[in-house]
């Protein structure tokens, strides 16, 4: 059972986030044996760049997420622009027009919280840089379900503020630089562990 | 999956069987995980420790369920919301749909009426609102009324001009309200071509034949049996080569009904049934 379960890495952030993610995304093991969902706050009026940016520098295949899509090992899904992304029983990846929470559509909580339940103990979370309190609360449902959480260490980010709410609510398991990320993700998530 | 997660699940469940069985709202096939949130929400707002708390008021107090239902149906819309699909509509579809004497266009879950009223204002500039009956659908009974009235906060206003415009608008929006009260409300002589009726994707059926059929954010709440069921319906109320527009990030990739429509403008998300479908 255990050795088929899904597993999944969710990835949030807001400003400053996007050079978090240029350290860590390209460094992901193409052996990944996890889905890796990422939420980023973005402008809602222009059509995301993140998948034409991260595509051709990342192993893993990456993606724009699309309703009731299976979720596949080894590959990046970004939320698209004014949609919140939640995972879905299956697991499958939903999405939903439902009103923006932290004032943010896509929002991180909805994302950890509904990956949380999905995925449980199979989840590892990492919470970037940002200028808010969104991904707080989600990070917390994730370690309640037996997930793992990483927190870019506030020292590390442009922004710190979404670092110091999640560190405020909860102790996570780890607090790392960008740098620092990929290899404690490869290690989780990788073939040869399961 | 630790125990309250679990017993939420159930509880959940229930909930929705027991609406389904008092009240004929079918909430069974939605997605999950976004409802859970939704329900989450409502708890809170009535009084509420556990979902069995919630669905002994829902199933004893019948004044609970209407406001109840504010949270299981997501009201969030726009004036020509993703202008790109109406700009889309007024150059490649219209077109078509000119070369129909009489027209009949039905739009699936139409929340507070932002898409028809967007919808008759574009008919309306390409000279066909005379001979279009516009089907305006939804599960929400205020949600409708809503629409019906077509009464807006002015502050909207900017936004839905800026919409309308990105959208090939070829006036000026404001021909088409007036404003009074710190609100505007949509023209009387749009009114006369819509139809407002209580209808459900889930578990209604076919009504009309249309030509062009809009059903847009509402198919990304359902699980993907119940999004069959809802394009299912869409299919056998077309007409042969008739339209079928989804929201911008919904498709026909994996709905059972696929081969039966074409692309006809895939990055808007515009289907054309097949004319032997
Ligand atoms: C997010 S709104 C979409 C509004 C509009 N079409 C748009 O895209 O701006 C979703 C609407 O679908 C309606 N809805 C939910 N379930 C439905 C069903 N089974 N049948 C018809 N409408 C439904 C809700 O009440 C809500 O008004």
């Amino acid at each position: 059972m255990t050795e088929t379960a899904p597993r999944a890495i969710a990835i949030g952030g807001s400003a400053g986030s996007i050079e978090a993610l240029n350290h860590l995304l390209p460094a992901l093991h193409p052996g990944l044996a996890a889905s890796v969902i990422v939420a980023l706050h973005l402008p809602r009026e222009q059509p995301s760049l993140l998948q034409s940016i991260f595509a051709p520098r990342c192993a893993l295949a990456v993606f724009e997420a699309q309703d009731k899509e299976p979720l596949r090992a080894g590959a990046i899904y970004f939320a698209p622009p004014d949609y919140h992304l939640l995972v879905d029983a299956g697991p499958v990846l939903a999405l939903s027009i439902d009103p923006p929470v932290h004032f943010s559509r896509p929002a991180i909580d909805v994302l950890f919280e509904s990956a949380a339940d999905a995925y449980g103990a199979q989840l590892t979370a990492v919470l970037l840089s940002g200028a808010n309190s969104d991904g707080a609360r989600g990070l917390l449902a994730v370690q309640r379900a037996g997930g793992t959480t990483i927190v870019q260490a506030p020292a590390s980010a442009y922004a710190t503020a979404m670092p110091q709410a999640a560190l405020a609510l909860l102790a996570p398991d780890h607090v790392l630089e960008p740098q620092a990320m990929a290899p404690v993700l490869n290690q989780l998530h990788s073939r040869r562990s399961l | 999956m630790p125990h309250t997660r679990r017993t939420f699940e159930i509880e959940q469940q229930l909930l929705v069987e027991a609406i389904y069985r008092r009240y004929h709202y079918d909430f069974r096939g939605y997605a999950q995980a976004s409802l859970r949130r939704r329900l989450q929400t409502a708890l809170a707002r009535f009084n509420c420790e556990t979902l069995s708390q919630l669905q002994h008021l829902v199933l004893h107090d019948a004044a609970v369920f209407p406001a109840l239902l504010q949270y299981l149906t997501v009201q969030v819309s726009d004036m020509f919301r993703d202008p790109e699909y109406f700009l889309a509509l007024r150059e490649k579809v219209v077109p078509i749909l000119r070369t129909y004497p009489s027209l009949k266009i039905w739009i699936a879950g139409c929340s507070g009426g932002e898409e028809v009223w967007s919808m008759a204002i574009l008919l309306r500039e390409e000279g066909l609102l005379e001979r279009s009956l516009i089907y305006a659908t939804d599960i929400n009974a205020s949600a409708l009324q809503k629409a019906e009235a077509g009464v807006y906060d002015i502050e909207r206003v900017p936004g839905f001009t800026d919409n309308y415009t990105r959208a090939g608008g070829a006036g000026s929006l404001s021909e088409h309200y007036s404003a009074a009260y710190g609100r505007v409300v949509f023209d009387k002589s749009l009114r006369r071509h819509v139809v407002f009726s209580d209808h459900s994707l889930a578990t209604d059926s076919v009504f009309a034949e249309m030509q062009l059929i809009s059903c847009r954010n509402v198919l990304i709440y359902f699980e993907r049996p119940l999004q069959d069921r809802a394009v299912g319906l869409f299919q056998e109320s077309l007409c042969r080569r008739g339209f079928l527009g989804l929201g911008s990030k919904e498709s026909l990739r994996f709905s059972a009904h696929a081969a039966q429509f074409d692309e006809f403008l895939p990055g808007e998300r515009i289907y054309q049934k097949k004319a032997q479908a």
